[in-house]
């Protein structure tokens, strides 16, 4: 096997070895594609987090009210977004959805992954919150309305703070699957680049 | 606006596209799921045997697997090994080895729980009644690792069916593939990735029901 490493110091354009690897004045080695590149994932896999979070920790706590409505709407999410395989969510979000819906057309293809990969990942978030408040014992919930809270209260004051302490160890290697899991969602841009390459 | 056509999907076309596609998905998902096991188990006594020679290459191996993206890891074997060997090996030979070795760290990681979670005392029981280590392990502590971890590893086993469709990166011929390459034919992709997700969906659901019966059975048992 003959390595060449040097590729990385080279010019994107003309193939030239720059200097200092780095490109200089509109020019562009392939370092510095990785880099931007490294770049996209971070943001990719940060927003996917922020939309997991959100929808997760909401789904989770709809699983564990009292409500049976909301519940089995929390658990349809869960098991929904669980069970179809990633790359084939990313697929529904990139081809099935804009084709679907128009107004999802204007959408970029970026936000679009975001969501695909936020939506999936909620429904693991969703499956560890509630496991943390189904850990914390039934009287915090019932001493919580007993004091005379409503029940979003119990949660804001009671469960929320103690069962979020409970998750974060889980939560931690949720985020560091994000960004490994972010490489599907690329693996897809990525061949729909080449494919608009070829068609050019 | 809703202008979805499923009428193309027949059973010609299923049964020329499609059903190639899904044995293959199965036929990897339960040689990865075999092979992992058998490596994985192999890998956890390495990494509990206490001694140094092996727990750190075990480890080593694990931590490594476990903190690569699987498309990296597909798409490296199937890149890297023609340039070592010098022929290449077939997308569908080169999925097979590397979902076996990738799985073998998740499932190793499993096992190294499950032989954990027996007590010590069954292990002096198995030496004082004159079993060498190989006897213990064998006879007493992995059966019943296995048994207990058997819902854990049942569940790895889903998410593995699921990850099958990252073939795709490699151009495997597999259960999506079989539904991309149809929607291709007829021009009809939105249909027959949807068909895809419910196909993957029920699947997975239904065999994670399953598993949930079977951790409620096995509990009540112990």
């Amino acid at each position: 096997m003959n390595w060449e490493w040097q590729v990385f110091c080279k010019n994107t354009l003309d193939g030239e070895v720059m200097p200092r690897c780095f490109g200089s004045g509109g020019e562009i080695t392939y370092l510095d594609w990785m880099l931007s590149a490294w770049g996209w994932t971070l943001s990719v896999s940060l927003l996917a987090l922020l939309v997991a979070l959100l929808f997760g920790s909401l789904m989770g706590i709809l699983r564990t009210t009292p409500h049976r409505g909301l519940v089995l709407f929390g658990t349809a999410w869960t098991e929904l977004f669980r069970n179809i395989p990633l790359l084939v969510q990313i697929f529904l979000w990139y081809h099935v959805l804009p084709a679907l819906i128009p107004p999802l057309r204007a959408v970029p293809s970026f936000l679009l992954v975001v969501m695909g990969l936020g939506l999936f990942t909620s429904a693991r978030i969703s499956e560890q919150v509630r496991a943390g408040i189904q850990s914390l014992s039934r009287g915090q919930r019932m001493a919580g309305l007993a004091l005379g809270f409503t029940l979003p209260q119990t949660y804001r004051y009671v469960l929320l703070p103690v069962a979020f302490r409970i998750i974060i160890p889980p939560l931690t290697s949720e985020s560091m699957n994000i960004i490994k899991n972010s490489s599907v969602a690329f693996a897809v841009s990525i061949s729909e680049l080449t494919m608009f390459a070829l068609q050019a | 606006m809703l202008n979805l056509d499923f009428s193309f999907l027949t059973t010609e076309v299923l049964s020329a596209y499609v059903v190639k596609g899904f044995l293959f998905s199965l036929q990897l998902t339960f040689v990865a799921m075999v092979g992992g096991i058998i490596l994985g188990t192999l890998l956890a006594l390495m990494r509990l045997s206490g001694r140094s020679w092996l727990v750190m290459p075990a480890a080593a191996y694990v931590n490594t697997m476990r903190s690569i993206p699987l498309v990296m890891v597909i798409l490296w074997f199937f890149l890297l090994i023609p340039l070592i060997t010098g022929r290449p090996l077939g997308a569908e030979m080169s999925a097979l080895i590397t979902f076996t070795l990738f799985e073998a760290a998740y499932y190793s990681e499993i096992m190294r729980a499950g032989i954990q979670s027996i007590p010590r005392g069954q292990i002096f029981a198995g030496y004082a009644l004159g079993m060498t280590y190989g006897q213990t392990m064998r006879l007493v502590v992995l059966p019943q690792a296995f048994r207990n971890m058997l819902p854990v590893l049942l569940t790895q086993t889903i998410i593995l069916f699921q990850d099958t469709s990252l073939v795709y990166a490699i151009g495997a011929y597999d259960l999506l593939k079989g539904f991309e390459l149809v929607g291709k034919n007829f021009n009809r992709p939105v249909e027959t990735y949807l068909v895809a997700a419910l196909l993957y969906f029920v699947i997975s659901f239904s065999l994670s029901t399953l598993v949930k019966r079977l951790q409620v059975r096995i509990s009540i048992i112990r």
